[in-house]
């Protein structure tokens, strides 16, 4: 794998990461438990889009400009698609979205404080700037998760059920496919399997402060970088792509 | 030491006077008791209109055609909620609580702005809902930036900043449209048709029909009169209309040398009164998304409430 595939390929995997959340993030919007936390759902999927944003222009850059920015965003199909599972799931109730925000929060703040030096700039830049987001997404999601482990008996049900249901999603945030290693040696991407052990325990602790269980049994499902989605993959897509599909070329 | 209190006479004239003299009233002044209904009427109904207003463009949030485009959406109807809570906040300083105005919502005895029970069908929609309907309520939110009271004086300066900026991405959205291809062109010129009269409809009804405006106008809750302000948005927006050559569906639109002002066709006052009576395309709809949303997260503000109280108490 030459170093110039595994750049564009690495990049381009990040911004899916954040469009798919970005695109799930949004769908909370006036739908939300109550106003404030309608604004606060719509700020972290602000976050993640103009995330997706900045790495797939990045991405179009080292492409040589072949495809624009949207392009890249909304006209392949979900074999194309590199994001990770956790990223895609559906956002079910508020105790579902509140749990895979905290796991992909408590991932993402070490990861991207990593990425921040890494040794492509422009990735540092975007990295550095996702840090300040993602210390407040993260301050958030632990807060929710305390609250609802603390709360009442059904939102301690709830949440219980949450984290049961995603807690095999979580190890594949911290594979690594072949443009991925390949960027380690040169610190262009940052190796995440160190960073793996840190991040259980921050489960841990978490969850034992709100009164919730581990689950006892590990388990891990993973293939959104070979792009082998969920089902929910194509319906996310084919709601996202509509107006791209339908009015090919035009510009809006 | 004599007290000396003063009678309701006195006390409304006192008011009145107060008005009459631009003083803002506050939360603590004296304020007759119909003054005090009339604001929570006009003010909930505001907010609930914030709030519902972000149905019909939150339905094109996932379906929005470029990242850029979804961004300012997303960002646009978040401010939306943002309004809402600021009108909320100052409709509770009159001594009513949000709760207790989500449930006049639900129950029918609040209303809120009849342009939202119409639906989004395509993404123009969107952008003509920025341009004309944002417009719209600019032209009524000015006038009520003078409105005698304070709270709700200060919330309409804050809100129509950014309905002001809303405005300006509306119209920047239909410009790729109005100057694209064929398609793209009747996507802009279908949702105009669509949107125009209910927007002059957004005015609410003529002067002469108006059941709240005498009292709200002499206690200065209501700055300009409904007819005026029609007018106003009229006369503001059909430049703009030529500017992306769309065609305003009105045959008696023209513009009238002697009264420096567009003339305008009737309103179909019969839809007027059947979407405002909970018979539009959306009314049921819209109502019951909200009364969904709100019970699916009845049980995230108990274990908000319960969590908060166990901290308290250790
Ligand atoms: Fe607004
Ligand atoms: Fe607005």
């Amino acid at each position: 794998m030459t170093p110039s595939r595994a750049l564009p390929e690495f990049v381009l995997a990040l911004g899916d990461d954040s469009l798919v959340l970005g695109q799930r993030l949004s769908e909370w919007c006036g739908k939300a438990p109550f106003l404030e936390e309608d604004i606060a759902i719509a700020n972290v999927a602000l976050d993640y889009l103009g995330r997706a944003e900045k790495f797939y222009r990045y991405v179009s850059e080292l492409e040589g400009g072949r495809r624009s920015v949207d392009e890249i965003a909304f006209l392949r199909d979900s074999r194309a698609y590199r994001n990770l599972l956790i990223f895609e799931l559906p956002v079910g109730d508020f105790a579902r979205t509140m749990a895979r925000q905290f796991m992909v929060d408590a991932f993402h703040l070490p990861y991207l404080r990593r990425l921040s030096r890494s040794a492509d700039a422009r990735i540092g830049a975007i990295a550095a700037e996702a840090v300040k987001e993602s210390r407040y997404h993260l301050k958030r999601s632990r807060e929710w998760v305390l609250c609802l482990g603390g709360g009442t008996r059904e939102s301690r049900g709830r949440i219980q059920r949450a984290f049961d249901a995603l807690w095999g999603y979580g190890p594949e945030m911290f594979e690594m496919d072949r443009h991925e290693k390949a960027l380690i040696e040169s610190g262009v991407s940052v190796d995440r399997s160190a960073l793996k052990a840190k991040w259980q325990a921050s489960m841990t602790d978490l969850l034992a402060q709100a009164g919730l269980k581990v689950p006892d049994r590990e388990w891990s499902i993973a293939g959104g970088r070979d792009g082998v989605h969920t089902e929910h993959h194509g319906y996310l897509l084919a709601e996202m792509q509509y107006m791209q599909r339908a009015y090919p070329g035009l510009a809006w | 030491m004599t007290e000396y209190r003063l009678s309701d006479g006195e006390l409304e004239a006192a008011f009145q006077q107060r008005v009459d003299e631009e003083r803002k009233i506050e939360p603590k002044d004296w304020m007759p008791e119909a003054y005090r209904k009339n604001l929570i009427r006009q003010i909930s109904q505001h907010a609930h209109s914030e709030v519902i207003g972000m149905q019909p463009e939150g339905n094109w949030i996932t379906r929005a055609p470029t990242l850029k485009r979804k961004m300012i959406l997303l960002a646009k109807v978040q401010d939306e909620a943002g309004h809402g809570l600021y009108l909320y906040g100052a409709a509770e300083t009159l001594g009513v609580t949000r709760e207790e105005m989500i449930q006049a919502l639900h129950e029918g005895r609040a209303k809120y702005a009849s342009i939202f029970n119409y639906p989004t069908l395509t993404w123009a929609d969107v952008g003509v809902i920025g341009w004309l309907v944002d417009s719209a309520a600019i032209v009524n939110q000015i006038s009520l930036q003078r409105t005698s009271y304070g709270p709700y004086s200060r919330a309409m300066i804050r809100i129509c900043k950014e309905e002001s900026f809303h405005q300006r991405q509306g119209f920047e959205m239909l410009m790729p449209l109005a100057s694209g291809s064929p398609e793209q062109k009747a996507m802009a010129q279908d949702a105009m048709d669509r949107w125009w009269w209910p927007t002059l409809m957004m005015f609410g009804p003529h002067d002469s029909d108006s059941m709240h405006s005498a009292k709200s106008m002499q206690w200065k809750i209501k700055r300009r009169s409904n007819d005026e302000l029609r007018q106003d948005f009229v006369d503001q927006t059909v430049p703009q209309a030529e500017y992306l050559d769309l065609a305003i569906p009105d045959p008696d639109l023209k513009w009238n040398e002697e009264r420096g002002h567009y003339d305008f066709g009737e309103i179909d006052w019969d839809e007027f009164w059947a979407v405002v009576s909970g018979d539009g395309l959306c009314n049921r709809e819209r109502l019951d998304r909200h009364g969904e949303a709100h019970r699916e997260g009845e049980w995230v503000r108990e274990a908000m409430r319960a969590y908060e109280e166990k901290r308290q108490s250790t």
